[in-house]
């Protein structure tokens, strides 16, 4: 970057420039590699299809995470133990027994990740339950209401405030 | 950009901009987390804990933008030797490292009755916490380099390469299986309700507003450091 570049009629401003913009695209070009190379890697669970298809060693310890199937969600005889069925809402089932507190957003029909480890009957022994929230955000007096009631209502409410 | 680059201009513009954005931030913050606590319906599944997303979201947002402002002005002091840029670039970590810290705090808080977990390792979660722990990198290579009377190139370059986290927390939910929900808002569309967007947009555009007034303030507290260093070495130089 000597000031010789100037007679050159290609000022330093703009070798920097050049310079500048060919490290960050080398960098972003590495970054986006290694977060490709990390893409099984780094998953904070697995999904039912890829247990159905490559079922973990019993024992091994994994995480588990999908939708609780609806209607799947039952308590045992004592009390504390659940079972459900986390499923991808296609085929793939994987059956789950749970035993101790389940989150407040456990409920069918929504995102749950478990851990713990396949037991040698094919069933998922969970030893921890985390519920996963939704990208929705609804309030609780439209949750019974469908899209159109909702819109309705919002409507009415607005109405003459323009 | 030349006609930023004189620092009397700067000065005269922050004079009255600073106590501007901070004063309409302000009563816009105010607004939005006096509706967002108080007026807002709870949460169909979440209960009360939605009212959360007021601050964190906010946070999350800014942690993100304070870093995007150091890697901009670190380009532009590289590339154009702007020594203003290398001031904003200072004067933007500390506050963007704040609001880091308050979007891990408020996302924990809210992680462990929504999910049942204070914090778990997944992509969205670990990369920001990596942002977190870059600030207090760039903050502190940016001190060394003020008192040693060093060049901003070291901290620029450095704030440069962290800018390669931000698109990763940005896709982390997307490319990876992750705990976090995917975004909410996407460019033309949100997942959102009405009744939570409304006052959600309105402490985003308050926290943001405060956050380039607090930029300004201590741009302004940076450049008067200066000056009166400039001027005791002056004096000094004519004692002697």
């Amino acid at each position: 970057m000597s000031e010789n570049d100037v007679s050159k009629g290609f000022k330093p401003k703009h070798q920097r420039l050049v310079l500048v913009t060919l490290a960050l695209v080398a960098l972003i070009g590495a970054g986006l590699l290694a977060s490709w190379g990390l893409r099984n890697q780094a998953n904070y669970f697995y999904l039912p299809d890829q247990f159905v298809a490559a079922p973990p060693p019993v024992g091994q310890a994994i995480r588990l995470g999908g939708m609780v199937a609806e209607g799947s969600i039952k308590t045992l005889g004592d009390g504390v133990t659940v079972s459900f069925v986390v499923t991808d809402q296609k085929e793939a089932r994987v059956p789950v027994l749970y035993t101790g507190i389940l989150p407040d957003l456990f409920v069918e029909n929504s995102g749950v990740v478990a851990d713990g480890s396949m037991d040698a009957k094919g069933v998922f022994v969970a030893d921890n339950l985390l519920a996963k929230h939704d990208e929705n955000y609804v309030p609780k007096e439209l949750e019974e209401m469908s899209q159109h009631q909702a819109a309705k209502m919002v409507e009415e409410t607005t109405m003459g405030l323009e | 950009m030349h006609a930023f680059a004189n620092p009397t201009r700067f000065l005269k513009l922050a004079s009255w901009l600073t106590p501007l954005l901070l004063v309409s931030g302000l009563v816009l913050v105010a607004l939005s987390l006096v509706w967002g606590l108080f007026y807002v319906p709870p949460d169909r599944l979440m209960g009360e804990t939605v009212r959360i997303l007021f601050i964190h979201v906010p946070a999350a947002w800014l942690g993100m933008g304070g870093w995007t402002a150091i890697a901009i002005s670190s380009l532009v002091y590289l590339v154009w030797k702007h020594p203003l840029a290398a001031l904003a670039a200072r004067a933007s970590a500390v506050p963007g490292m704040v609001f880091t810290a308050i979007c891990l705090a408020t996302g924990s808080i809210w992680g462990r009755p929504t999910w049942g977990s204070w914090w778990v390792w997944d992509g969205r979660l670990t990369s920001m916490l990596v942002l977190l722990f870059l600030y207090a990198g760039y903050i502190a290579l940016a001190q060394a380099s003020a008192r040693d009377g060093g060049s901003y190139k070291i901290p620029a370059i450095f704030g440069l390469i962290g800018a390669i986290n931000i698109p990763i927390i940005n896709r982390s939910v997307v490319w990876w299986n992750s705990l976090h929900q995917p975004p909410s808002i996407t460019v033309g569309k949100s997942a959102i309700d009405l009744a939570f967007l409304v006052p959600l947009l309105i402490a985003v555009l308050g926290f943001s507003l405060l956050f380039g007034g607090v930029v300004l303030a201590r741009m302004r507290a940076l450049l008067a450091d200066f000056q009166a260093e400039a001027r005791l070495r002056r004096k000094a130089m004519e004692a002697a």
